[in-house]
Order: C-alpha cells, then sequence, then structure tokens
C-alpha cells in the first residue's frame, strides 16, 4: 500500500523512535506490563506502523463493500442503507410467555424474533419425561407439539417478521412446525424467512447438548439443507456456530477456526448429497459471540468473512458472489458476564455490541445486565437493546462503511486472526476433518484447556476483570429485580401434552409415525414426513424415539 | 508421615443443562489442588449422582446448576443422600443461582452455594476447612 522510498523513510523514523524517544520516556514511565496480547495470545506491538501491513493489496485483500473477498462488508452501503436487524434471543415458561415477551421486545423495536427453547425441547424430550423435571420453561419456552408452537406465534404475521430458533438435534421438527403455522396463517412456503440454527457439530465439541451420534446429527443438517434449497428459498438452513464454542472457554482464533472447520464439514455433506455448490451456499449462515478484546473481536469478524469467501472460492469453487458471503449473526458474550456489580455489565455489552457493529454484523443479540443471575427481566432488556438503538441511531459509526479499516492495527488483527485460524483449519484438514476431531477429542481438549487458562489469568490477576479481581466492594449498592419463571409453567406444559394426547386423533399420529421409521430407514430425507407428523400433533419426543430408535443415542466422551 | 487420604469429591451436572465449563473448571482445579475428582459428565438424575457418591465413597458432592432447575433437583438430591445415610458428605453448590434462593437451600443441607465470580480457590479452602475429621 506504500511505495518503497516512504517505507524506508518511515522505517528510519521508526529505529530512531525506538532507540530514543521511548526509552528515555519508559525510563521515566514504565509500561504497564512486560508484554500486551489479545484473549488468543497474539502479541500486541507498542506501536502499528504502515510497515506492518506492507504486504496488504487493498484491491486483493481488502476489497469494496458488496465485492469479494467482502473484508469491508457484505453489502455496498452497509448500514448507511439498512441497519442490522436487533434480534433478542428470548424464551421462558410456557408459549403463552413467550409469546407475550415477543409481542414486548417488538413493540420496543426489536426487528426480529429469536426463540429460545427450553431444555426438554433441545435434547428431544418431552415436558412429561422423568429427566424433563425441573427443566421445562426453565431455560427458554416448552415446545412439546405443535399446539405450543401455535400459541407461541398467535398475533403474529409470519409474512412480516423473520424468526431465528437455536435448535439443533430437533431442527428439523421445529422448523417442520413453523412450516405448518405459516400453512395455517397462509403464508406461503417461498416467503417464510429464518434461521434455524441446526448446527449439530458444534454440539459435540462445546454446546453438548446432542440427541444422536455426529454422522445422524449431520444427515438431519443436510436434510435441512436439502429441503430449503427446494422449498424454502428465504430460509437459512444452518447457523454454523462459534459463540457456544467460545462461551465453552475458546479463545477467539478458536472460535474462529473450528467455526469454519465445521462450515466445511457442512458444505462437504451437502455435496455428497448431490447439492450444487451454487445452490446451498448463498443460505449458509453463522453465529459469533464478541467479547470484551475490542480491537481482536473487530479483526475476528472481518477475518472470517475474507477467510471464508476465500475457502468457498477455492476450496468448493463457488462462483456466485454470494455464495462466498458470510452472513454474521453476533451475540454478546453471557460468559463475560459478572454476577457482582451487574450494573457493569451494561457497559461491557456497550462495547462488545460496538465490536460486532464495527466489525459488520448482519444481525445482533445484546445481553442483559441480569444474566449471570437469572434469565432478564423486562427492564433488563429492553436496556440491552436500547444499547443497540444508541449504537445505531447516536454514535455515528453506522454513517460510514467499515471506519477501522486501513488502521495498522485492526489491518494486522485480522492478517494475524486469519493466519491463525488457517494454521487450525489445515490441522483438523490433516486429522482426517471435523468427525474425526469430535472422535479423537481434539476439540473438546482444546477449549478445555483455554477455558482453564483464562480463569487461572482472573486468579493470578494477570487479567483484570472490573469488579471481581481489581474495584471490588463489600455491597453491592444498586439492587435489582430478577425473573422468576413460576413453577406453575411445567404442570401447565404437562397438563396440556396430556390434555392433547386425548384430544388429536392418535392412529393418525401413531401412522405418521410409522412413516417416519420407515422414512429414516430408507435414508430418504426427513423433512416432508416430520412435517406430516407434526400436523398429525406427534410430539417432538415422540418423533425424536423413532430416530433413537434408528440412530442410537449420543454418549458423553468425558473430558476435563 | 500423614498418612491421611486425600480428599473425594464427585463434581456433578444434575438435570439436562449443558453449561458444563464452571463443572470442568473446577474438577481440574480441584485435582491440582491434591483432591480425587469424580467428574459425572452431563445430564445426571439425583439418583445417579447420589450412588456415584456412595459408590466412591468420596467427601465431597460439588452440584453445578445453571439452568434455574435448582430448586427441584437439590432438594431431591439432599433427601436421597439423607436416606442412604450419607450424612458427613459435604454438599456444595455452584452455578447462576440468585441470593433469595441460597437459605432455603442451606436449609435442606447445602453447606455452601458457589456465584459465577467465586475463585476456585475459595471453594478449596472451603472444602479443606470443613472436610478436616478431627
Amino acid at each position: 500500500m506504500f511505495d518503497e522510498h516512504k517505507l524506508s523513510e518511515i522505517q528510519k523514523k521508526k529505529k530512531n523512535w525506538k532507540e530514543k524517544t521511548v526509552p528515555e520516556w519508559i525510563s521515566r514511565h514504565p509500561e504497564r506490563k512486560n508484554d500486551f496480547h489479545t484473549s488468543s495470545n497474539i502479541h500486541i506491538k507498542r506501536l502499528y506502523t504502515p510497515e506492518d501491513i506492507k504486504n496488504i493489496d487493498y484491491t486483493r485483500d481488502l476489497g469494496f463493500p458488496g465485492e469479494p473477498p467482502f473484508t469491508r462488508g457484505l453489502h455496498a452501503t452497509m448500514y448507511r442503507g439498512r441497519l442490522w436487524t436487533m434480534r433478542q434471543f428470548s424464551g421462558y415458561g410456557t408459549a403463552q410467555q413467550t409469546n407475550k415477551r415477543f409481542k414486548y421486545l417488538l413493540k420496543e423495536g426489536e426487528t426480529g424474533l429469536s426463540i429460545a427453547f427450553d431444555y426438554p425441547t433441545i435434547l428431544g424430550l418431552d415436558a412429561d419425561h422423568p429427566l424433563s423435571l425441573g427443566e421445562v420453561g426453565k431455560c427458554g419456552v416448552a415446545v412439546s407439539s405443535l399446539q405450543d408452537m401455535e400459541v407461541l406465534f398467535d398475533g403474529i404475521p409470519l409474512n412480516k417478521v423473520t424468526t431465528s430458533m437455536t435448535i439443533n438435534g430437533p431442527a428439523t421438527m421445529l422448523l417442520a412446525m413453523y412450516i405448518a403455522i405459516g400453512d395455517m396463517q397462509g403464508v406461503p412456503r417461498e416467503q417464510l424467512g429464518g434461521t434455524t440454527q441446526n448446527d449439530n457439530l458444534k454440539e459435540f465439541h462445546a454446546q453438548k447438548l446432542c440427541i444422536f451420534p455426529p454422522k445422524p446429527s449431520v444427515k438431519l443438517v443436510t436434510d435441512i439443507t436439502e429441503y430449503c434449497a427446494k422449498h424454502l428459498p428465504k430460509w437459512n438452513p444452518i447457523s454454523i456456530s462459534g459463540y457456544h464454542i467460545r462461551e465453552a472457554g475458546s479463545n477467539a482464533v478458536q472460535e474462529l477456526a473450528f467455526t469454519l472447520a465445521d462450515g466445511i464439514a457442512y458444505v462437504e455433506s451437502a455435496l455428497e448429497r448431490g447439492l450444487k455448490v451454487d445452490q446451498f451456499a448463498p443460505r449458509l449462515s453463522f453465529f459469533f459471540a464478541a467479547h470484551n478484546n475490542f480491537l481482536e473481536e473487530i479483526a475476528k469478524f472481518r477475518a472470517a468473512r475474507r477467510l471464508w469467501a476465500k475457502i468457498m472460492k477455492q476450496r468448493f469453487k463457488a462462483t456466485k458472489p454470494r455464495s462466498q458471503w458470510m452472513r454474521m449473526h453476533i451475540q454478546t458474550s453471557g460468559c463475560t458476564l459478572t454476577a457482582t456489580q451487574p450494573i457493569n455489565n451494561v457497559i461491557r455489552v456497550a462495547f462488545q455490541s460496538l465490536a460486532a457493529v464495527l466489525g459488520g454484523t448482519q444481525s445482533l443479540h445484546t445481553n442483559s445486565f441480569d444474566e449471570a443471575l437469572a434469565l432478564p427481566s423486562e427492564e433488563a432488556v429492553r436496556v440491552a437493546l436500547r444499547t443497540q438503538q444508541i449504537i445505531a441511531h447516536e454514535t455515528g459509526v453506522t454513517d460510514t462503511i467499515d471506519p477501522l479499516a486501513g488502521s495498522y492495527c485492526i489491518e494486522t488483527l485480522t492478517n494475524k486472526m486469519e493466519e491463525h485460524a488457517m494454521e487450525y483449519i489445515d490441522k483438523i484438514d490433516s486429522m482426517g476433518g471435523v468427525i474425526a476431531g469430535i472422535e479423537n477429542g481434539f476439540f473438546q481438549k482444546e477449549i478445555a484447556d483455554s477455558a482453564y487458562k483464562y480463569q487461572r489469568e482472573i486468579e493470578n490477576k494477570e487479567r483484570t476483570l472490573v469488579g471481581v479481581n481489581e474495584y471490588t466492594v463489600e455491597r453491592d449498592w444498586i439492587p435489582i429485580k430478577l425473573l422468576r419463571i413460576k413453577q406453575q409453567a411445567e404442570k401447565e406444559q404437562v397438563d396440556g401434552l396430556e390434555r392433547l394426547k386425548k384430544k388429536r386423533n392418535n392412529k393418525k399420529a401413531k401412522q405418521m409415525l410409522d412413516k417416519l421409521h420407515k422414512a429414516a430407514e430408507h435414508d430418504e430425507n426427513l423433512m416432508p414426513t416430520i412435517i406430516e407428523a407434526v400436523k398429525a400433533y406427534a410430539t417432538i419426543g415422540e418423533i425424536c424415539d423413532v430416530l433413537r430408535n434408528i440412530y442410537g443415542e449420543y454418549k458423553e466422551q468425558i473430558i476435563i | 508421615m500423614s498418612t491421611k487420604r486425600k480428599i473425594r469429591i464427585v463434581v456433578a451436572k444434575p438435570g439436562l443443562d449443558s453449561h458444563d465449563r464452571g463443572a470442568k473448571v473446577i474438577a481440574r482445579a480441584f485435582r491440582d489442588a491434591g483432591m480425587e475428582v469424580i467428574y459425572t459428565g452431563l445430564w445426571q438424575t439425583p439418583e445417579q449422582i447420589v450412588e456415584t457418591a456412595l459408590q466412591e465413597d468420596v467427601d465431597v458432592v460439588a452440584l453445578s446448576i445453571l439452568s434455574g432447575a435448582h430448586m427441584t433437583l437439590f432438594p431431591k438430591i439432599t433427601k436421597l443422600m439423607k436416606q442412604k445415610g450419607l450424612n458427613d458428605i459435604l454438599i456444595l453448590g455452584g452455578g447462576v443461582i440468585p441470593d433469595e434462593d441460597i437459605p432455603a437451600l442451606k436449609k435442606i443441607g447445602i453447606a455452601e452455594i458457589f456465584g459465577p465470580d467465586t475463585p476456585t480457590n475459595t471453594i478449596i479452602k472451603f472444602i479443606k476447612k470443613h472436610t478436616q475429621k478431627t
């Protein structure tokens, strides 16, 4: 980016600065630490100059927004044209309670829905299963059948909103229910917009909400990819998720690398199914975390887009520019929030979401300040949403595209993130791909090591956590009111399920489950039969049981 | 020389909650502090946890829940422990547990609840102090 003459002049002056100016100053004012580095252990230099980015080729490495390699953003005008989708992950208690929360958030200016399901739903268990005891409606909304989904979307027209569903193991079932609701509302399937997380691979690394073993899990993911490519053109079949990898303890480089490695595995699986890359790749989407290390996070998002564009073009020969798009949803980091002095979390969330916006996200969830203590209260979630609105409308950072581009530091970090992530991807390739890495415990071990290192750094005060290991107080001065989920939700859910089983046409439900059994045995794409089954009000537990019988269940490999 | 055996501790994840980062981190910290650690893995029923405590002859049961199911699952575990006569075992809880639930949990026999920001050393000190049998 700079001519040789100018560079050598800068080099000369820098040498002088380093040998004279700096030591003189340091002798009187020592630096705070001997070594500065990011959360991924990338060394941070005292100063970045043009020399650090002398090998950058502007048109090759940065280019223009809306054009490959998309480093500076996916869209030609980015937030000048349209802001990101403000999508607050929400759900608790019964479908009725969550429907109320959805409407509240839409009224407060949220622009897309994002559903949190409870553990029984996520694990394919009905509310009356013995393992569901105590968990129904706690960490999300309980959905056991189409009956609950009808209540959940009551008064919410599916042609007006897009919906993201954090669901993996039973993603086929929840998408089938969403399609059924669309059918009931008379919304054509081509108009249904949204995302199923449907990323079963990251479950094995990080989130650990797996139902079936890795191979059938990937088969189900691919069923959705194929079905959407053919029937739901506006649906994102997968949100390839680094968020959970990061929350489980990985650092930023690992998050980036493992997510892209999973993405590669999904693309390979869809190609094996016989799909053409340009047929499904434009609809793949991604999900990342935004942590505290501001500069590193911005660099991570920029690097992610560039690296994915290269992978799609070079490795998979995608020809459409849209197939090289990495559309991303970002969530601020739950695990960085502290239970002590919880109001400080408002500030953490603000910086993390600013990093997401400066990184060029398409969609954002901001965590609420009370989340280290409970699910968010109405007041807390409103502050979280307002944080996005303030960034969008008051800070001015949305008025120009990728404002930090060209910063010697940001571009250097972007290069480093890409380089280090690629080293990991090569390593995963050489061990035989993601499933091999799951089976040999590679991912779990890497993540557990990083999590432990992070904790040690906090306890040894190598890492300052405001309010936790520094600037602590005896007693917090701001009382906050937490959301309590009533035990009643569980009872209502179990009663509703009992009523459903009396009310529905049981013969029809049984027929559909038998049909599903056959389809699964014949290795068919299961989406069409699952749609029929949910329309016959077969429950998630019943459908998953059919599949458990055929695929078996995943047993966790314990690595500490 | 002391022939005192090492502190044996089971780290358990009751219920369906899959957030195991904390449980794994403390399991490692306990191990580094010289304890013998049995980590149950995910999705343990109260019965399974109590059975592990009994079979492994542990001194401490450390339970971790972040899903909000603690008010159902912790009492079930403490009740089962009593039924089995496991009265000497120190029971600890951790995770996302609101302050207002703590008195009730202590009443049913949970010795201490450690919230999200607790240094591992605080828990280790607590265990050492409360497992010294004189």
